[in-house]
């Protein structure tokens, strides 16, 4: 039933055909893959979503800093900063901030994380789609709906570019997540299977040919803040797909593209430390 | 790989494949020495040594030695916990040759059993583990897999898989690794549900067996 080779245009297909959300469609390729009951696959996708959770709170609440110093603790600063009132706009939009470096800083001082889908880029599927649902009082079914649409992009994403920053650079990684998460949030807001889409182009477009420079090779610097990158690039798409907006180029198209920029990019800028920000000299207290 | 691999696996940071990879790895290592380890050596390869420190490389490893998941978060305190056991361990640097970057060799000794297990994290807190006991081996640590080593012999394959279809498993891949120096072989059979533990006994009584493991999956909850 599925074709070894997956385009995200296959599942739009099913889902405008079958008049269904993405994430029925995700979900029965899921069935067929792993050879596990729908039920279970859904309740294995509500215990990735409470760790997540638990990760937000955890580096809100407590300062994370990593054994190298790099990290130190700016999600809880973050929050010191929303608690006084300071918010540049909504502290929602200041909560799904914080809650992306919460769950990175998390990953870099060796917390429990869910990878989504990779560790480095661990924060942005939780800040935007868990932060949003709470917020807009999305029913608990409908937000691990939104996580099987984010995964089954991640799917395509997989297959026919890569995720992985060593492959394909952080456009693979922090980028992918992006997109996951516009994908989601535009599923989990109502949006049709085409916004999914819509969502998906414009995301990975903002991105295209983001490096991977982690400084001293660790997912710390700059990892923890491209995730907040990722988190607010993926809202502001998610909404320009919702109001109606259409990307000229088809989600496919735009993710075929992101994996040949990533064999393209020199070795330096795929997590190799040799290349970006990697290279500039740390200050001597490091 | 699917929707719940790509979100997942739950784990402890920061790497999936220099942290979540890297104790699959020991975990492997460890079910297939099968006993409790007394002393393991282990050779890290390209950048498991380069950048593995900074990553916790070698205390996911030696979480797996302890049995200990990828989600387990007493990782970050394996160190202290492996030298309170009385493990003996070493970690060093060691070319591997042409392997994938993110590569370990371990050699584990238990009381009566030792092993020399190589392995690579390959992303996302997959695994692929190359070489034991010198075979060239091609395993992901997914199903459940059966290990015997056994000389050369006519029948013995036959033997060992009506053993396997009398305990209503199925087998979902089988290799045979032979050592042409030695005349040996090893059989390495991935099985789609985990066996009972007679298996061993069973497959262990047939003539000329020189080893058999059973090694359950290093994937299992999440
Ligand atoms: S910079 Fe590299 S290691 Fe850091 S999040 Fe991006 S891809 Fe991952």
């Amino acid at each position: 039933m599925f074709q070894e080779s997956t385009t995200f245009q296959m599942f739009l297909e099913q889902a405008n055909d079958w008049q269904v959300p993405l994430h029925n469609v995700f979900l029965d390729y899921e069935v067929t893959v792993s050879k596990r009951p729908r039920k279970v696959l859904w309740e294995m996708m509500r215990s990735r979503i409470d760790v997540m959770q638990t990760s937000i709170n955890e580096g809100l609440s407590k300062p994370q800093n990593s054994r190298s110093g790099l990290i130190r603790g700016d999600a809880n600063l973050m929050q010191g900063w929303i608690d006084s009132g300071h918010s540049l706009l909504d502290p929602l939009f200041s909560k799904i901030i914080a809650s992306a470096l919460a769950v990175a800083e998390v990953n870099a001082c060796m917390g429990r994380i869910v990878a989504a889908p990779t560790a480095g880029s661990c924060g942005v599927l939780p800040s935007v789609l868990i932060t949003l649902a709470h917020h807009k009082k999305i029913n608990e079914d409908e937000l691990i709906g939104a996580f099987f649409t984010a995964g089954g992009i991640g799917i395509v994403i997989e297959q026919r570019a890569s995720l992985s920053g060593a492959a394909g650079g952080c456009q693979a990684e922090v980028g992918s997540a992006s997109a996951m998460a516009a994908g989601g949030l535009v599923e989990m807001l109502g949006g049709s299977p085409d916004q999914v889409g819509h969502a998906i182009s414009f995301a990975l477009t903002n991105v295209m040919g983001l490096i991977c420079d982690p400084v001293l090779g660790l997912v710390e610097v700059p990892c923890a803040k491209r995730n907040v990158l990722g988190a607010v690039n993926a809202v502001a798409c998610a909404e320009m797909a919702l109001s109606g907006q259409k990307s000229i180029f088809s989600a496919d198209a735009i993710i075929e593209t992101m994996g040949k920029v990533g064999r393209k990019l020199p070795e330096e800028f795929r997590e190799t430390a040799k290349g970006g920000i990697a290279t500039i000299p740390l200050p001597d207290k490091f | 790989m699917g929707i719940l691999d790509v979100i997942g696996p739950i784990m402890v940071g920061p790497s999936s494949s220099h942290t979540a990879g890297a104790c699959r790895i020991g975990l492997f290592a460890k079910k297939l020495l099968g006993q409790r380890a007394i002393s393991a050596n282990f050779f890290l390869h390209g950048s498991f040594s380069a950048t593995g420190e900074g990553h916790g490389t070698p205390l996911a490893l030696l979480a797996g030695l302890m049995g200990w998941s990828p989600e387990d978060t007493r990782i970050q305190n394996a160190m202290k916990i492996a030298n309170k056991s009385g493990l003996d361990y070493k970690f060093s640097a060691q070319d591997l040759g042409n392997v994938h970057p993110n590569s370990v060799m371990i050699q584990l000794k238990g009381k009566s059993n030792k092993v020399e297990v190589c392995a690579s994290s390959i992303g996302g807190g997959q695994i692929s583990v190359w070489s034991i006991d010198g075979f060239a081996v091609e395993l992901n640590g997914e199903n459940p897999t059966l290990l015997v080593s056994c000389p050369d012999r006519r029948g013995l394959i036959a033997s060992i898989s009506s053993i396997i279809a009398e305990a209503q498993i199925s087998i979902a891949a089988m290799k045979v690794h032979r050592n042409i120096f030695t005349g040996k072989n090893m059989m390495t059979i991935e099985l789609d549900n985990m066996p009972p533990l007679s298996i061993i006994d069973s497959i262990n009584n047939l003539t000329n067996i020189d080893m058999v493991r059973l090694i359950s999956s290093v994937f299992s909850g999440t």
